[in-house]
């Protein structure tokens, strides 16, 4: 039986309540607190009737109780403004912090391709990198496990009820923080990000086409049994991450296209894009959690 | 309505537009060649970039055979009297490609955004308007919502910052009405000082009816591409609708027959396929469809053996949208195996 790593959610918005609603079915996670600024926020409310202590403090608001409460990791699903105060109140308590806005101060971390060394190295703050590239650097990475990628490019197509106005007033962000990742976590030694807003109704869910140039002839065989493996790892959090074709061999070309849809637990199911950070970030605190249970993480 | 007398300003897409044709490999001697006979022809002024703007090089829209920076600088060197513009689509681009084109000596960026989406644009347009340049909304495929809609749009780019905006025609879909109506609604609620402009494709050969539409309606930007190159059936001829302009007595101050020999000796020249009304063209009018999937349509369906026109209205059927390009081998993929 183990023991649940008490967490608090920073952010009460769609993407905390939606993190919240997953977490509460984690075998690893119990989330003890919400942190709003905003006392009469729904979100609070929603979190308050769940059981949740909560606060409309900020993260001021839980400092003085984190320890006592057992609040060892924090997940922040606010701004990338103020992220950085957040975080280094937080980690002072010595929690773990799950970055889920554009911040990055810590790194990235895109759970499949390299989680168990953010782990391993015992990262107390780690960034969820944009919903684009927990879609799609997962597939980079499983042309460049196999061979060498000097091109990695994704696309990502999003319904514009999924974005919010944070992204939007600085979608510049999204794209440089996609590209650097897919060099960074992807593993191409050249990366590219797009993406692209569509309006359309009912909205359409999440997709992504992700393109690779390998430096040598591509392996067909060991490339494409690579991304069926890694589509079954994904699935392992976001059961909605389908491989729709691909891989198509084109030259040195490789290209696959992804649907990714949620689970529709407080987000609606087209918005995989928010859905797939929200199970990311609990995904990621579940190994730190697994870790701790077994005693070899000590906070 | 007579526009006898009114001032219009033309600007030539052949060296951005038309770059979707030429599968983004306009040579830079060729972009410094048509530059300089535009800007001798008193075109005022000129685009230039990938044809998905700066940023747009990619697997997905086609890799240039030379860097936007490259074919910028080219440009800016040749032209006297013109103003070169680069177009900017957030999401493609972002504000460090505007840095650069900046710094490269462009007179104009225009920022595209879908005509649904103008609030992707505001860090872009307050920059290029905080840097002093004519500064340009552009909202694309405005057929596919009405005009009270269209000018919500308008009025966000409009407090971003641009002085201008357009009523792009991204699928060569809108009927002369059409235009009127959009035109003449921003024209109306739109700050006076605020231009307007219209951006046509010729897929269903409106392209020179919707910009005197657009004139009429009080749009004083108008854009047209030398011998029509540009994405689908090309964007309107420019030296047709200088020829209607000298007609209808408006002014504009291109010379009629050095645009034609333009359009003539170089740009026809130029052309890898003739850009005409081919059925796939005429099915993008028709079926409302984003101009520069032509090319990555009529591929997709070489490759998997399926018909082209029915990828292009099956990209209609799925309300696709500028940029998802990558959607084409996907539906193309998709229709293969429904074939068996």
């Amino acid at each position: 039986m183990s023991k649940k790593i008490k967490a608090a959610i920073i952010g009460p918005g769609n993407i905390g309540t939606d993190l919240l609603m997953k977490a509460r079915r984690s075998e690893w996670i119990e989330p003890v607190w919400m942190v709003g600024v905003e006392p009469d926020s729904p979100g609070l409310a929603r979190a308050r009737e769940m059981g949740l202590k909560t606060t409309s403090e900020g993260v001021d608001g839980l400092i003085p109780t984190m320890k006592a409460d057992g609040v060892q990791i924090c997940f922040d699903a606010t701004s990338a403004y103020v992220h950085a105060a957040n975080s280094a109140k937080v980690t002072a308590q010595g929690a773990l912090m799950i970055d889920l806005t554009p911040a990055a101060i810590g790194p990235y971390c895109v759970p499949p391709v390299n989680l168990k060394d953010h782990v391993g190295k015992r990262e107390m703050n780690v960034n969820m990198v944009t919903c684009g590239g927990q879609a799609t650097i997962p597939m980079v990475y499983a042309v460049s496990r196999v061979q060498k990628v000097a091109y990695g490019e994704i696309v990502a197509t999003v319904s514009s009820k999924s974005v919010g106005p944070g992204t939007r007033k600085n979608i510049d962000e999204f794209t440089r923080t996609t590209a650097g990742a897919v060099e960074r976590v992807g593993g191409a030694a050249e990366g590219k990000a797009i993406i692209v807003i569509n309006p359309a109704e009912p909205p359409l869910i999440m997709r992504n086409t992700i393109h690779c140039l390998t430096e040598e002839e591509p392996d067909q065989a060991a490339i494409t049994r690579s991304v069926h493996e890694m589509v079954a790892e994904v699935q392992k959090y976001v059961p909605g991450y389908t491989l729709k074709n691909g891989p198509v061999f084109d030259g040195k070309r490789i290209t696959v296209w992804m649907e990714v849809a949620g689970l529709g637990d407080f987000l609606p199911r087209y918005a995989g894009n928010l859905d797939i950070m929200t199970a990311a970030a609990l995904r990621t605190a579940e190994m730190f959690a697994e870790e701790m249970d077994a005693g070899r993480l000590v906070l | 309505m007579s526009i006898q007398g009114r001032n219009v300003t033309l600007h030539d897409m052949c060296l951005r537009d038309g770059m979707h044709p030429k599968r983004h490999q306009i040579s830079l001697d060729e972009m410094r060649s048509i530059g300089r006979a535009l800007d001798e022809a008193g075109v005022p002024l000129i685009e230039v970039t990938h044809g998905d703007g700066l940023g747009g090089r990619s697997i997905n829209y086609g890799f240039p055979c030379n860097s936007d920076e490259e074919y910028l600088k080219a440009v800016v060197g040749v032209v006297k009297n013109a103003k070169v513009s680069a177009l900017l689509l957030p999401g493609i681009g972002t504000v460090d490609h505007l840095k650069m084109a900046r710094d490269c000596g462009i007179g104009t960026i225009r920022v595209a955004t879908h005509c649904t989406e103008a609030d992707v644009s505001e860090q872009h347009i307050g920059m290029g308007a905080q840097m002093g340049l004519d500064t340009v909304g552009f909202l694309m495929m405005a057929h596919m919502i009405s005009p009270e809609e269209l000018l919500v749009q308008a009025k966000l780019m409009e407090s971003y910052g641009a002085n201008c905006i357009y009523c792009t025609d991204s699928a060569g879909f809108m009927l002369p009405a059409d235009v009127t109506a959009r035109i003449a609604l921003l024209r109306s609620e739109l700050k006076p000082g605020t231009e307007l402009g219209f951006h046509g494709h010729h897929n269903m050969a409106m392209g020179i009816a919707n910009s005197v539409a657009a004139v009429e309606a009080g749009a004083n930007r108008i854009d047209g591409s030398v011998a029509g190159l540009g994405a689908g059936a090309g964007n309107t001829p420019l030296e047709v609708f200088v020829a209607v302009l000298n007609r209808m007595g408006a002014e504009h101050g291109v010379d009629l027959f050095k645009i034609m020999d333009v359009a003539e000796d170089l740009v026809v020249p130029m052309m890898d396929t003739p850009v005409r009304i081919d059925r796939d063209a005429l099915i993008l009018g028709y079926a409302g469809v984003y101009s520069s999937f032509l090319l990555f349509a009529q591929r997709a369906a070489k490759k998997y053996g399926i018909s082209s026109r029915d990828i292009l209205v099956e990209m209609g059927k799925r309300k696709t949208v500028g940029g998802q390009e990558d959607m084409i081998e996907d539906v193309a993929l998709d229709m293969a195996r429904a074939k068996g």
